[in-house]
């Protein structure tokens, strides 16, 4: 293929389509997916405002007191702070506390899923385009890993890495990224015999222009979807390799790592410093799965029925 | 056929060379297990003289070929911490995680198909709501927290199941049993529940899907028309034609159900290889950590190996029924 010099870019300017308008009124009809919205967008402004809104900074040893550790829940410290959610071993305040794990088990598992979305996709979409023995050796490899399951792929992983937060992010993304892949490989196989893409190809437009500026964009649907289910699970994965102690380090615990903690008081007892977290990881997990259930029939009609 | 089995032998044996590799120099990537392994106080000579003895003054190199070389004679190293061949560590391990996994199995599918077939049934009423949305939680919400849940509950509040331990064993053919004491029985309810509910879920909504379907087909239709007892149509005829599903995709899941055991054994305390894996990963015992994954890697090639010949082998089958849809 020659490449075109003398074309422009294509001077389409975008506008807000209305059947984004449309899909929201479809996905606000449903009100179990709504409430699951309002969670999400709580929950993501608690996790970014933290340092601002929590009663205690739980990381600054200076504020916590020893003599507090383990209060239950409702009990006051010396220095009257309520501990609405109870006090762990060290005195920490709870609330404090989830609201940081929750800024963690966030962090991770968004920045997670947006590099293994964006790898998986690239991969995905040239496997498509190319075709042949790299498309077949890409799919081959997708499904060797998919036959794995996820946390025995993890545990590798973090068994080699050691823990911190970006090996726990790159054992996501290594889990994650065939699910995009074969999702978008599948929709880009349907687009490229289009015939935007036959007119964009009779243009001869750059190879790279093509695959990246008009095949990709218009698979992007079906990864919406798989994102949004993606980022439940990785918080599910993340705690759970949190609390199997191969996930994030002590110095900065997420949910999955505050649960751990709480587990030997669970035994005797003092069921706030695992249950509590416990909750809050479960509430973001059954939000985030209304709002993608919603999202795939509302973006999908084809795979809801 | 035979081509075919060749082809798919080969890449299976590729797959485990690969991870091997992949194993091998990860594991021993990570920090110095001699940090672990000695004494605070070690004399620079003593730390000297334990990386010798574990081969660890070697270059990694040659650590790889002393490995692949012992691996292929069944030899995985000795382990750091019990001083016994990493292997032996693991198998002697193995049974309390195949009884895990088996009774997990056990209770998904005698408790799944009755539900998922109930759920059919009464499609769309509140039963097979209630049904459904239960498993929608044990599908999506985390296995360990589950796993919580079920202690706080049944041990802590209630008093009724032990939390953690594997209790009371006896010795049958040379495996430690549990499930043969009261006291080993109790041990084992909670944590195969807790490694059962996701695959619950899977058997429910498999069973429901079939049912419904079933329901529909003209053999049903024709055994009413018979006048046979609802219940007969239900056990007989429309269980058999649902089973075969269910039955392939936990035979396929049973491997995972494996790898899934680290969450359970860890939450229950249960002396399984999923328990070791995670000690081992914190007491850096190399050894034990690269058997437990080429255990399970070679466990996952075999299984999916056996899975590839089944479908050849069913392939024409498979492929008239889909020209027929």
């Amino acid at each position: 293929m020659t490449p075109a010099a003398t074309l422009p870019e294509e001077p389409v300017p975008y506008r807000a389509d209305p059947v984004w308008r449309a899909h929201a009124r479809a996905f606000f009809r449903s009100p179990a997916a709504g409430l699951g919205l309002v969670i999400l967008v709580t929950v993501a402004l608690v996790a970014a405002l933290a340092p601002w809104i929590t009663p205690q900074d739980p990381y600054d040893l200076a504020s916590l007191d020893v003599m507090d550790g383990t209060q239950p829940p409702g009990s006051r410290s010396f220095a009257g702070l309520t501990y609405w959610l109870g006090t762990d071993a060290q005195g920490r305040d709870m609330l404090s506390a989830i609201v940081y794990g929750l800024r963690v088990s966030l962090v991770v598992s968004l920045s997670a899923t947006l590099i293994a979305a964006s790898v998986g996709s690239c991969i995905g979409v040239l496997a498509a385009n190319a075709g042949g023995r790299l498309d077949a050796v890409l799919m081959r490899l997708v499904d060797l890993q998919l036959s794995f399951p996820a946390i025995l792929i993890a545990l590798v992983l973090l068994a080699a890495f050691g823990r911190g937060i970006d090996k726990v992010v790159i054992a996501l993304v290594a889990v994650q990224w065939a699910y995009y892949a074969r999702a978008i490989r599948a929709q880009a196989l349907v687009e490229r015999r289009r015939e935007y893409m036959e007119a964009a190809r009779a243009l001869a437009l750059p190879r790279t222009s093509l695959i990246f500026r008009h095949l990709l964009p218009n698979c992007l649907a079906p990864v919406i979807v798989v994102a949004t289910m993606q980022v439940a699970h990785a918080i599910a994965l993340e705690a759970t390799l949190s609390f199997l102690g191969v996930g994030v380090p002590v110095t900065e615990p997420s949910l999955g790592l505050l649960i751990k903690n709480g587990y030997d008081y669970l035994l005797s007892g003092k069921y706030w410093i695992s249950t509590f977290p416990g909750l809050a990881l479960v509430a973001v997990i059954v939000a985030i799965n209304l709002v993608g259930d919603r999202l795939r029939d509302v973006l999908n009609p084809r795979l809801s029925a | 056929m035979l081509t075919y089995l060749i082809q798919r032998f080969g890449q299976a044996v590729l797959t485990v060379a690969a991870m091997a590799t992949l194993v091998f120099l990860g594991v021993y990537a990570i920090a110095d297990p001699i940090d672990v392994l000695a004494a605070p106080d070690a004399t620079p000579d003593e730390r000297a003289q334990i990386s010798r003895r574990l081969g660890l003054d070697q270059p990694l190199w040659m650590q790889f070929a002393t490995f692949v070389w012992r691996a292929l004679h069944g030899d995985l190293g000795r382990s750091f911490v019990y001083n016994e061949p990493a292997f032996t560590v693991i198998l002697q391990r193995l049974p309390a995680t195949l009884e895990l996994a088996f009774t997990a199995l056990f209770i998904a599918i005698a408790l799944g198909l009755p539900l998922g077939l109930w759920a059919g049934l009464r499609a769309e009423k509140a039963t097979d709501k209630a049904i459904m949305g239960g498993s929608i939680l044990a599908f999506s919400l985390p296995n360990f927290w589950q796993g919580l849940m079920l202690v706080l509950i049944f041990s802590v509040t209630l008093g009724w199941l032990p939390a953690g331990g594997r209790g009371e064993t006896v010795r049958v053919l040379g495996l430690d049993l549990g499930f043969l004491t009261l006291d080993g029985l109790r041990h084992l309810i909670l944590p195969a529940v807790n490694l059962a509910l996701f695959k619950l879920a899977v058997v429910i909504r498999l069973a429901r899907a079939g049912t419904r379907e079933a329901m529909l087909q003209d053999y049903v239709r024709f055994a009413r028309a018979k006048g046979l007892r609802p219940a007969r149509i239900v056990g007989v005829h429309v269980l058999k034609n649902i089973l075969l599903p269910v039955v392939t995709v936990i035979g396929l899941e049973f491997g995972s159900m494996i790898a899934f055991a680290v969450v359970t054994e860890t939450v229950f305390a249960w002396p399984g290889i999923g328990k070791l894996m995670i000690d081992s990963i914190n007491r850096l015992d190399r050894p034990v950590i690269v058997a437990y994954l080429m255990l399970t890697v070679c466990l996952f090639v075999l299984i999916n190996f056996v899975i590839d010949l089944i479908y050849a082998a069913l392939d024409p089958r498979v492929r008239l029924a889909e020209t027929d849809a």
